[in-house]
């Protein structure tokens, strides 16, 4: 162990560098290509380098608070708030937003074509015995879903592997899941326009205001995290929140399809 | 089928970046393997040859911990390597080194294990020898290593297998960050989870035929050298 590290953090020591941050973000933005697109834009407009580690919102919420990373970029608001107040983040910013939509299996077992709002949309699922894939990780979409599922009244946990399917994985592997198993899924639209093994799986519900959902981006405090590269997360945030930053998220298109919305103040 | 012809595809379009992730993921794994091949080597023989208490209790141990789940290692060094970590000074998390630290741990059990075992077996033989000729300590560990190099080869390739195939460990250390901590296997389950199967795939050909070119070239050499040395 000890050879190792001696041997290593000579190598370590080129990784160092200040025009380089850290972005602990989620998978949606990481699978759906945003940052391949966005990425080489800001590195020419700033010169910056930014290394994307993609996990759940909850995870980059923790890896942040190990310090972890120097900006953190995650979709959900409550907790991204707290982590704000707790005194992590120095500020939050309302970035972009997209929707989450509800896919599923051609034949739709539950009718979820006929459902005329998420919560009804969810009550059919739960009542017709289709099955449901939840991340059941923590993440933002997780997050939602569950908000979701109380607001509706019903608790799908009592349907824990027999109808209710919790993976415990990303969206992307979610998905993957879901499919295999003819089962309804919860996604965020931008991974689901970008995924590339549909199958049989088809999106069925969508456009209910309730489903929408926020990104937001939080450099993270220099007070909690000394070792932060402060500089580089600022100018990683103000180029997002810029004009020429949302501009870039709001080109960013698949298949003739905008993926994200900008909405900084 | 349309795996075969995505990894052909990749291989002759000189795809660059598949080089450069086939070039991490063999610099890393190899990195790790001569630092671990260098520490489990000796200790496996030493543990091998020497009589002392304790010792069939940490040949236990170390037959255990062949069997880690990666993810574990992975969870250890990314506890170690944080900045608010015991090690979180040295800024390694989320770089190449932080990942060839989780291989080394994850697979010095794996060379050390094996090579005490098939230096047992050349124990019974020899030791009335060595014995016999005044060859102990570290003498004696290198007698012995030299003696059954041919054998410990597979011991060294059991743990480059082991390095090169694992994701759970690299992917928490490393972050999967592309142009910095992307190698094969993290790239197959970030494929995997775009749900392109295909890819993915293609990409896990790719990795396989390495494994195979390596294990050949492996075996032709020891065929080789023995040979030679019975000609």
């Amino acid at each position: 162990m000890k050879l190792a590290v001696v041997l290593v953090s000579t190598l370590a020591a080129t990784q160092a560098l200040a025009d380089t941050i850290v972005v602990q973000s989620t998978t949606s933005t990481k699978n759906s290509g945003l940052y391949d697109y966005l990425l080489p834009v800001l590195k020419q407009d700033t010169g910056l380098t930014v290394n994307v580690v993609a996990v759940g919102t909850g995870q980059a919420i923790k890896n942040a608070m190990r310090c972890d990373g120097d900006v953190l970029l995650v979709h959900a608001k409550a907790s991204e708030e707290r982590f704000v107040a707790e005194g992590y983040g120095s500020m939050r910013w309302d970035l972009m937003y997209n929707d989450f939509v509800i896919v599923g299996p051609e034949q739709d077992p539950a009718k979820l074509r006929q459902a005329s709002t998420a919560l009804d949309a969810l009550t059919r699922i739960a009542t017709s015995g289709a099955k449901f894939a939840s991340r059941a990780d923590d993440s933002g979409t997780h997050k939602k879903e569950r908000a979701l599922w109380a607001s509706a009244g019903i608790d799908p946990e009592l349907g824990s592997g027999q109808w209710y399917m919790e993976t415990g994985s990303g969206m992307g592997a979610t998905l993957n899941t879901g499919i295999g198993l003819g089962a309804y899924v919860m996604t965020d639209r931008a991974t689901w326009i970008k995924f590339g093994n549909k199958q049989d799986t088809t999106l069925l519900f969508d456009g209910d205001p309730a489903l929408f959902n926020q990104y937001g981006v939080i450099p993270v405090s220099q007070k909690k995290c000394p070792t932060v590269n402060a500089q580089g997360a600022r100018v990683f945030t103000e180029w997002l929140l810029s004009d020429r930053g949302q501009a870039a998220i709001a080109a960013y298109q698949v298949a003739g399809k905008p993926l994200f919305f900008p909405n900084a103040d | 089928m349309d795996a075969l012809t995505e990894a052909f595809r990749l291989i002759i379009t000189l795809d660059p970046d598949l080089f450069e992730i086939l070039g991490l993921s063999i610099r890393v794994s190899l990195i790790a393997l001569a630092i671990a091949t260098v520490i489990g080597l000796p200790l496996g023989t030493y543990l091998a040859i020497n009589k002392f208490p304790g010792r069939r209790v940490l040949i236990t141990l170390l037959n255990a911990l062949m069997g880690m789940p990666p993810v574990v290692v992975g969870l250890m060094v990314y506890l170690m390597l944080s900045r608010s970590g015991p090690l979180g000074g040295l800024g390694l998390l989320y770089t190449p080194t932080a990942m060839i630290i989780a291989q080394v741990v994850l697979i010095t059990p794996i060379i050390a294990a094996l090579s005490n075992q098939v230096i047992e077996n050349l124990y019974q033989e020899y030791r009335d020898t060595f014995y016999s000729l005044g060859i102990t300590g570290s003498k004696a560990v290198i007698a012995y290593l030299v003696d059954a190099r041919y054998s410990l080869t597979t011991c060294i390739l059991a743990g480059f297998g082991r390095a090169i195939a694992e994701v759970g460990a690299v992917i928490i250390v490393g972050g999967n960050i592309d142009h910095l901590t992307r190698v094969m296997t993290t790239a197959i389950a970030l494929e995997t989870s775009k749900g392109n199967l295909t890819l993915a795939l293609g990409l896990g050909t790719v990795l396989l035929t390495l494994a195979i070119l390596v294990n050949g070239a492996v075996t032709a050499v020891r065929e080789f050298a023995k040979r030679r040395q019975y000609a």
